[in-house]
């Protein structure tokens, strides 16, 4: 199949682009790593031609099993990465979005990867939608999750008074602060809208539009989290500090509701 | 010809003996040209700072050239004796003139390694010599060759990067906690000489506000005018505090005049949006505990001491990297230095012999009217074999030598033993021209 042979490629791209921005991570140049963005884009477009090529090869969106939601997700983070690039120049952050790109890559390489007959349940407009909104979610959140972990470092150098040239290389406390507020007020309306549709979708497919099904039930305490912080950050200033733990602590939330739920608690909504 | 340099610095002379000898502005054209006149010196630059005064020159004769550069030096403090001056001086030649020039240029000879200054100095001290024509090719492509130097270090290492002054790296770490100044406010409390001076940085960085706040009214009103701040009675600075993200604070309170108490209200007035406070008092003025306070970042004097002494040795560290750059650029500039004696020299033997060989062909022909053409061609072609074959041995040597000491010995011979003149060179342009 081709596009596993893309899939592949890609991997192997992230990996040296993954390499290539830890050496950046801790070598003492401060200079924008041209060849680590290098690698990330021409990996970033192997797994572009990869997901077309699966979506012509199956023809439907690729993402209804585990394999492709993840390949999905991972493409994403990387698209995200490189807008986030673009308008801030954090340049460090590739250090921290690749190992992620290919922890979920590799993870995602593991699973099974052929294509299958579609169940009729999946046949469905509004399964793609549910799906391209919730993953585009989580790699909001995952964005968020990043920030909140620069931010704690470069906080941790600050308080303590102690500086290597990490310290030089993140940004400013408060542009790491606003990249994880801004991740979470764009990542909360996709997990709004990606709630929606998956009840509209479960209406259709079990005739019911709630029915406490674990993802559903994880789905909705993420919301509820992610509610709870932006209301805190706006009415209470949890900023700072607090912000970054908490978007770390959404995170843990969002892998397990994406991944764990899947794999511990059993409900319909496993993937075929 | 030699290039010498007779010298002192911060390194080898006190303040006041070189105070007494530094040029100002206006003595230096002056200084430059009357050195210039003298028959030992061909070429010639003062440089002249608070940290040194330096005279670079080209001379027929490095012994006699260094006599006159000192007697020119005690001709400005006639009345003392000629070794206060002597003592304090070094002497350089070739070289070690060029490594030198590099390292001053490139400020790895400063007193704080990477400071700017230097380069606009040593940029100005050439320019006067240019004015003023006392170089020549030597000593202009030494200067303009020091300048681009000087910039290859500053790119390729990190001399210059990081603050090495407690005000200015405050205002660094100010940059780590605000992405950007150009919305935020900062408060002056007291007027400490150092508070003053990290205020003023903070006004160039783009700060939107400064509020300055004194137990005198009048000197904080005096102070807001000079950094278009305002000012703010002493006894209510704590009530702006809840709308000041940088604080500077150096008074000479005797105790803390800001408590942990105080400090958990105003950020809680906040909102919890990041304080910075600077310390810059001793004793201090800031209870250390409010650093535990959560988006308050609490620095005193140690704390930033520390920073400057962590980013001088990072400093001196990519100072050893700059002393490769150095090694380098001197090899390259010796060999330039070194050619210059023996390739003229190669040029005018072999102009010499081939205007020789002419002239004496011309004659011959004239008296061998009965030759064919070919026989022409064959006396033409014995002519030039003659003189290839004699030249090829001197030549070879002189090229052999070139690179080595015994290059401008060897040209010297060549000169005298064949009569020959040489015309300057011509001068070469490189990166370093302006």
């Amino acid at each position: 199949m081709l596009n596993i042979f893309f899939f592949k490629a890609a991997l192997g791209i992230y990996f040296l682009g993954m390499a290539s921005f830890l050496y950046f991570l801790v070598s003492r140049k401060e200079r924008p790593p041209r060849f680590s963005f290098g690698l990330t884009g021409i990996g970033f477009l192997t797994h572009t031609i990869a997901l077309i090529v699966r979506t012509v090869e199956a023809s439907y969106i690729p993402i209804t099993s585990l394999h492709e939601a993840m390949s999905f997700f991972s493409w994403a983070l990387v698209l995200a990465f490189l807008l986030v690039e673009y308008k801030y120049r954090i340049h460090v952050l590739g250090s921290f979005v690749l190992p992620l790109t290919f922890i979920s890559l590799i993870s995602s390489a593991a699973l099974p990867m052929g294509i299958k007959m579609l169940d009729p349940l999946l046949q469905s407009a509004w399964l793609g939608v549910h799906t391209i909104l919730a993953i585009m979610g989580a790699t909001a959140f995952s964005m968020a999750f990043l920030a909140g972990v620069m931010y704690l470092l470069q906080e941790w150098f600050l308080k303590s008074k102690r500086f290597n040239s990490l310290h030089y290389k993140l940004p400013a406390l408060d542009l790491l602060d606003t990249l994880n507020y801004r991740a979470i007020s764009f990542g909360f309306p996709l997990l709004t809208l990606g709630i929606i549709t998956g009840s509209i979708w479960a209406e259709y497919a079990w005739g019911t539009y709630w029915n406490w099904d674990p993802k559903q039930t994880w789905s909705l305490i993420i919301w509820l989290f992610y509610a709870a912080m932006l209301h805190g950050r706006v009415a209470m200033g949890w900023r700072g500090k607090k912000a970054a733990y908490l978007a770390i602590i959404g995170f843990a939330g969002v892998i397990f509701t994406f991944v764990g739920v899947n794999i511990l608690l059993y409900g319909r909504h496993a993937f075929v | 010809m030699d290039i010498i340099l007779v010298g002192l610095s911060h390194k080898t002379a006190p303040v006041e003996v070189r105070e007494k000898l530094s040029f100002t502005d206006a003595m230096l054209a002056d200084g430059m040209v009357l050195l210039k006149g003298y028959g030992e010196i061909i070429e010639c630059v003062i440089l002249s700072t608070c940290n040194r005064v330096e005279i670079y020159s080209t001379v027929e004769e490095s012994e006699m050239g260094v006599a006159r550069i000192k007697d020119f030096l005690h001709s400005y403090q006639p009345d003392r004796p000629l070794d206060w001056i002597t003592q304090h001086l070094y002497i350089h030649k070739n070289e070690g003139v060029v490594r030198h020039l590099f390292r001053v240029a490139s400020s790895l000879d400063s007193m704080v390694v990477g400071e700017p200054q230097i380069l606009g100095q040593v940029k100005d001290a050439f320019d006067t010599a240019l004015l003023n024509k006392t170089t020549g090719a030597v000593l202009n492509k030494l200067f303009k060759k020091s300048i681009s130097v000087a910039k290859r270090i500053r790119t390729e290492t990190k001399i210059a990067e990081n603050a090495v002054s407690v005000s200015f790296a405050a205002v660094e770490l100010a940059k780590k906690i605000f992405s950007s100044l150009k919305d935020k406010r900062g408060m002056l409390i007291g007027a400490g000489e150092m508070g003053e001076l990290a205020a003023r940085y903070l006004v160039n960085s783009g700060i939107k506000e400064i509020v300055v706040s004194t137990r005198n009214y009048e000197r904080a009103l005096n102070l807001a005018q000079a950094y278009n701040g305002r000012a703010v009675r002493y006894e209510y600075f704590l009530d702006e505090m809840a709308k000041t993200d940088v604080v500077i604070c150096s008074t000479g309170a005797p105790d803390y005049i800001l408590r942990f108490d105080q400090m958990q209200d105003i950020i809680r007035k906040r909102k919890n949006r990041p304080i910075f406070l600077i310390d810059i008092s001793v004793p201090r003025n800031i209870d250390p505990a409010i650093n535990k306070i959560d988006n308050i970042f609490l620095y005193d004097i140690d704390d930033l001491q520390a920073v400057v002494d962590a980013n001088l040795k990072t400093r001196k560290d990519e100072a050893e990297k700059g002393e490769r750059i150095i090694d380098d650029e001197v090899d390259t500039f010796s060999k330039w230095f070194k050619s210059l004696e023996v390739v003229p020299t190669i040029v005018a033997l072999k102009d010499k012999v081939e205007d020789i060989r002419r002239k004496e062909l011309g004659r011959a022909i004239d008296r061998l009217k009965t030759l064919s053409p070919d026989e022409m061609q064959a006396v033409e072609a014995l002519t030039n074999t003659i003189v290839n074959k004699i030249l090829h041995g001197p030549l070879v040597a002189l090229k052999g030598e070139a690179d080595s000491n015994n290059g401008l010995l060897y040209a010297e011979a060549v000169r005298r033993l064949f009569n020959l003149e040489i015309k300057a060179p011509d001068e070469e342009d490189d990166e370093g021209g302006r």
